[in-house]
């Protein structure tokens, strides 16, 4: 397997960017958590709420648009969102499915998991569904490893799983995402 | 003051001295190598672990050994500290794992990089280093950009030491490139589409300890040794104007600040200087650039060398006679 | 069963929110620390209970907390350390998921101690829904006058705050987690300065793990005396164990340090023994970083004593026949299990998971993956088995932090106590290579 990376150098599409008023609202409240002068405090929060409201990934005008509001350099956002693996560059399916395949998951058949997502769904590790609804990828350990083998799809954690269970789960979803939701709490409110 | 022994050679240093910076005033073959630490540039060092250390007697007061080796470019020197460092086998043998970690992904392609015979790798492989690898794995590879028209990066030759990070940070307030990604996939970049080309952003040329940044203006232009540095001056409304110009015959081949004998400049310079005064009338020449004779730039033309039939090893004791 | 300090409450239903915490004794150590003891002798009541972090170093807490630089001119910060992200550990978030309060009490108590009046909740960035309970119980808090300005009329404030990660295992480290906690990269810092001087914001900062601190609302409860006659020699009082891998029932359980390691695996109240009846290969007994244990030296150390689940007794033998306790992330390994898989997987774990700052642990953690790889798939050969001894001997004790370390013991035990299934691998490649796995593809990078 060639280790060959090309430099991505990703293009700034300048579309105009802004948090709804009442988001703002809530992300400035965040701000305020940390002293004054210490504004950037809240740049991982805010990369999370910002890759929720703009469709689930940070493009360039995004990250752009939150060192605006912290007052830092883009580039200093750009160096963050490369490091942590919960901010994706790129447009991906809307349920992202990421299996843990550490040690104690592995012993515990993770891969086999893995394996059974990739074949319901017909899509390798880190590509998207043709319908725009699934990602897989395969992650380091999710901290659950009791409940092995386990997934998380968005930020619900799937426990004790098998492979059965995984074409269950899946075609849950898929009648979900055909479906209206009820109305839920607000993402922002849910977890900020 | 406080006292500090490096390898049994005892000196007097101010307190808030590093171990190195005691080392540096010492001076000689005790002194430690560093590839990330760079005195002009606060919050470099620790990174590279090539001036890792044995501290065997922590201080008069705490006589007890620090049961790591420590990063000498970033640790305190304390009253009655004893160290050791070309003494210590244990120090060598982490020196030498250190090299080999540089060096797996390394690309090794001295012959073609305009950084050979100026390059703080190449020295310390070459004395730290052992011959053959035992790494066969695929390196990591990157394709060559071009940030701006005057500086050219070749990430697979990166060895991440973050000084140029620490010089647009420092040097300029509007830093457009950085370390992306994280662990063996972090890399230099911009992440978008950018130039690198504010004004004093040259400097991350002299400060790269590798062929990682290199001079797009002096591009295969010519092997460092075939050059004769020179010190020389101008009247600079940006900077101190104070530089080398690596000349020729009557040609100057490039520009670049004044390295002293650790590797750093004395002044960063402005990209004018650098890249715009190539023009021999441009300078006011002061006289040769002092260069110590085991380096490879001496080699050739250089005055105050005889010229030698063979190339000593860096670690051989003897040194080559001065004029 | 031993004695429960954490999870005595964990099964009423409702215990997570305030009135029902409260009505089970909650917040009355918070009361009693506020209201009738002074801050030094909160501290004092922690040394004295010989607590030691839960986190995984095992350094004594109190001993921690009076470190703090007190001539700062800066205000002192309180961080929890809520990224729990090692393989095998999964107790801080039981504790956060079920029984919320019991940290923000410890939190309070603790805050009291060392004269903090704004703390951070540090939680790793897959956690949302544990972000949202906590931040539901600061609420719940906040309205019934345990937070905010002048605490149950003790004059005391303090906020906390929940601040979110987003996916990195070095946040775990310390000062990586301030780095994180400041909107930057999880670069780790070098150190001195410690923390306790500069810290967050570069002032003088306490870190501390969920179960060091919800532990100190034990410890106030039921006094120092009472908790350090719990446990064996300096393994004193109540831990936590998360229990996984190939045992009938794996979970967080709350054990006095000192049961035999026998007990733990093998009783009913704990994991039940192993998996579909089969025997035991080998346990990683205190998260995936530390030495793995071969079944002989599992239940009875090298010296024929009685293995105990202690700092200690685990550690008896050094690294060459023992262990560490490090954070209870105990995994269980069966005899169909393979340790070259195994520890395959750990080295691509702490290769992806390093930060890249220093080149003994950047360059060194994907060399180990890579050749481990190669063994694993049936393309190894004899010598690359000493290289990979090499390269972990060349990674530890010369990095900023504990990564490198964490990443080549782990290597290093498997081939100190199992070469053989090293040897095997190399020597049957086409047995090795035919064995379905799943999905096994090599880190991208």
């Amino acid at each position: 397997m060639s280790s060959h990376t090309a430099h991505k150098q990703y293009e700034k599409e300048g579309k105009p960017i802004a948090f709804s008023p009442e988001i703002l609202e809530k992300v400035k409240q965040i701000i305020k958590r940390y002293p004054e002068g210490r504004q950037n405090s809240a740049l991982l929060p805010v990369l999370h709420i910002a890759q929720e409201e703009f469709g689930g990934y940070l493009s360039v005008d995004v990250m752009d648009y939150v060192a605006s509001l912290l007052h830092i350099k883009p580039i200093e956002v750009y160096e963050v969102s490369t490091f942590y693996t919960q901010y994706y560059p790129e447009k991906r399916g809307k349920y992202m499915i990421e299996v843990c395949h550490t040690g104690p998951c592995a012993i515990c058949g993770g891969e086999h998991i893995s394996k059974r997502l990739q074949e319901k769904l017909g899509v390798k590790l880190n590509q998207t569904t043709a319908d725009g609804l699934f990602t897989i990828k395969e992650v380091e350990c999710l901290g659950a490893c009791g409940f092995a083998p386990v997934m998380q799809i968005n930020t619900e954690f799937y426990e004790k799983l098998t492979p059965e269970k995984i074409d269950t789960i899946i075609d849950d979803l898929k009648q979900r995402a055909s479906e209206p939701q009820p109305q839920q709490q607000k993402w922002v409110e849910r977890f900020f | 003051m406080i006292k500090i022994t490096i390898d049994n050679i005892t000196a007097e240093v101010p307190e808030g001295t590093t171990i190195l910076q005691a080392a540096r005033q010492i001076g000689g073959d005790i002194v430690p190598p560093t590839m990330c630490y760079y005195s002009k540039l606060k919050g470099t060092g620790g990174k590279c672990r090539t001036c890792l250390v044995k501290v065997v007697k922590g201080s008069e007061a705490d006589p007890r050994p620090m049961p790591k080796l420590v990063a000498s470019c970033s640790t305190l020197a304390q009253d009655g500290m004893v160290v050791e460092n070309t003494l210590s086998q244990e120090v060598m043998d982490a020196r030498k794992a250190i090299v080999e970690f540089l060096l797996i992904n390394h690309p090794l392609d001295c012959p073609v990089c305009d950084q050979a015979g100026e390059c703080d790798l190449q020295n310390l492989s070459y004395k730290h280093g052992v011959e053959g690898t035992r790494y066969e794995e695929d390196r990591r590879e990157f394709d060559v950009i071009d940030i701006g028209d005057k500086i050219k990066l070749h990430m697979n030759r990166c060895i991440l030491c973050y000084r140029c990070v620490y010089t647009m940070n420092q040097l300029t307030d509007n830093r457009n490139h950085g370390v992306l990604f994280r662990g063996d996939a972090a890399e230099i970049g911009t992440y978008i589409k950018n130039t690198i080309e504010q004004e004093f952003s040259g400097n991350i040329i002299d400060v790269c300890p590798v062929g990682a940044l290199t001079d797009r203006t002096f591009r295969f232009k010519s092997r460092v040794w075939f050059l004769k540095p020179m010190d020389a001056h101008r009247d600079c409304p940006h900077c101190a104007g104070k530089v080398t110009v690596w000349e020729f015959g009557n040609q100057i081949y490039r520009v670049t600040g004044r390295k002293n004998e650790f590797g750093e400049v004395d002044d960063f310079i402005c990209n004018e200087c650098r890249f715009e005064k190539k023009d021999i009338h441009d300078w006011v020449i002061e006289g040769p650039r002092k260069i110590t004779p085991r380096s490879v730039i001496s080699q050739n033309h250089y005055r105050n060398t005889k010229k030698q039939s063979i190339i000593l090893p860096l670690d051989e004791k003897t040194e080559p006679q001065q004029q | 069963m031993g004695r429960k300090i954490l999870l005595e409450h964990i099964d009423v239903p409702g215990i997570n929110t305030f009135d029902v915490y409260r009505a089970h004794g909650g917040y009355k150590a918070a009361e009693k620390a506020l209201k009738e003891m002074s801050a030094a002798q909160v501290v004092e009541e922690v040394k004295s209970a010989g607590l030691r972090g839960r986190g995984g170093a095992g350094f004594p807490t109190g001993m921690k907390w009076s470190f703090l630089d007190k001539k700062s001119a800066n205000p002192t910060y309180l961080v929890c350390n809520a990224d729990e992200s090692e393989p095998g550990t999964f107790k801080d978030r039981y504790l956060m998921e079920h029984i919320p309060h019991m940290l923000i009490e410890g939190v309070i108590i603790s805050s009291y101690a060392i004269g903090c009046n704004t703390a951070y909740i540090y939680v790793r960035g897959e956690f949302k829904y544990i972000i949202g309970i906590l931040n539901k119980a600061i609420r719940e808090a906040h309205a019934n006058g345990f937070l905010g300005n002048n605490i149950q009329g003790s004059g005391f404030n303090l906020e906390i705050h929940v601040h979110s990660g987003a996916g990195a295992y070095i946040c775990g480290e310390e000062t990586a987690l301030l780095e994180s906690l400041e909107g930057k990269r999880g670069n780790p810092r070098l150190k001195p300065p410690f923390p306790a001087v500069k810290g967050l914001y570069e002032s003088p900062t306490v870190v501390n793990n969920v179960e060091t601190l919800a532990t100190v609302v034990g410890i106030i409860n039921i006094g120092a005396a009472t908790y350090a006659g719990i446990g064996v020699g300096k393994s004193s009082g109540t831990k936590l164990i998360s229990a996984c891998g190939n045992i009938n029932k794996p979970g967080v359980y709350e054990i006095e340090l000192g049961i035999p390691v026998e007990e733990f695996i093998y009783s009913d109240v704990y994991c039940g023994g192993i998996k579909d009846g089969k025997k035991l290969k080998a346990v990683i007994p205190g998260g995936s970083s530390v030495p793995i244990l071969p079944q002989n030296l599992v239940c009875k150390t090298a010296n024929g004593d009685v293995r105990l689940m202690s700092y200690e007794s685990l550690a008896d033998g050094g690294f060459q026949t023992g262990s560490m306790l490090g954070s209870g992330g105990f995994i269980v390994l069966d005899e169909d299990a393979c340790v070259v898989r195994h520890t395959y997987t750990l080295a691509r774990f702490y290769r992806h998971e390093s930060c890249g700052q220093c080149s003994p642990c950047r360059e060194g953690t994907g060399w180990m993956e890579k050749v481990l790889y190669r063994i694993e798939n049936g393309e190894g050969r004899m010598h690359d088995i000493d290289l990979l001894v090499n390269i972990s001997k060349n990674i530890e004790g010369n990095t900023i932090c504990p990564l490198g370390d964490a990443a080549a013991w782990p290597v290093a035990a498997a081939i100190r106590h199992f070469r053989h299934e090293f040897e095997f691998h190399v020597k049957h490649p086409e047995i090795v290579k035919n064995i379905d796995h799943g999905s096994l593809e090599k880190f991208n990078i």
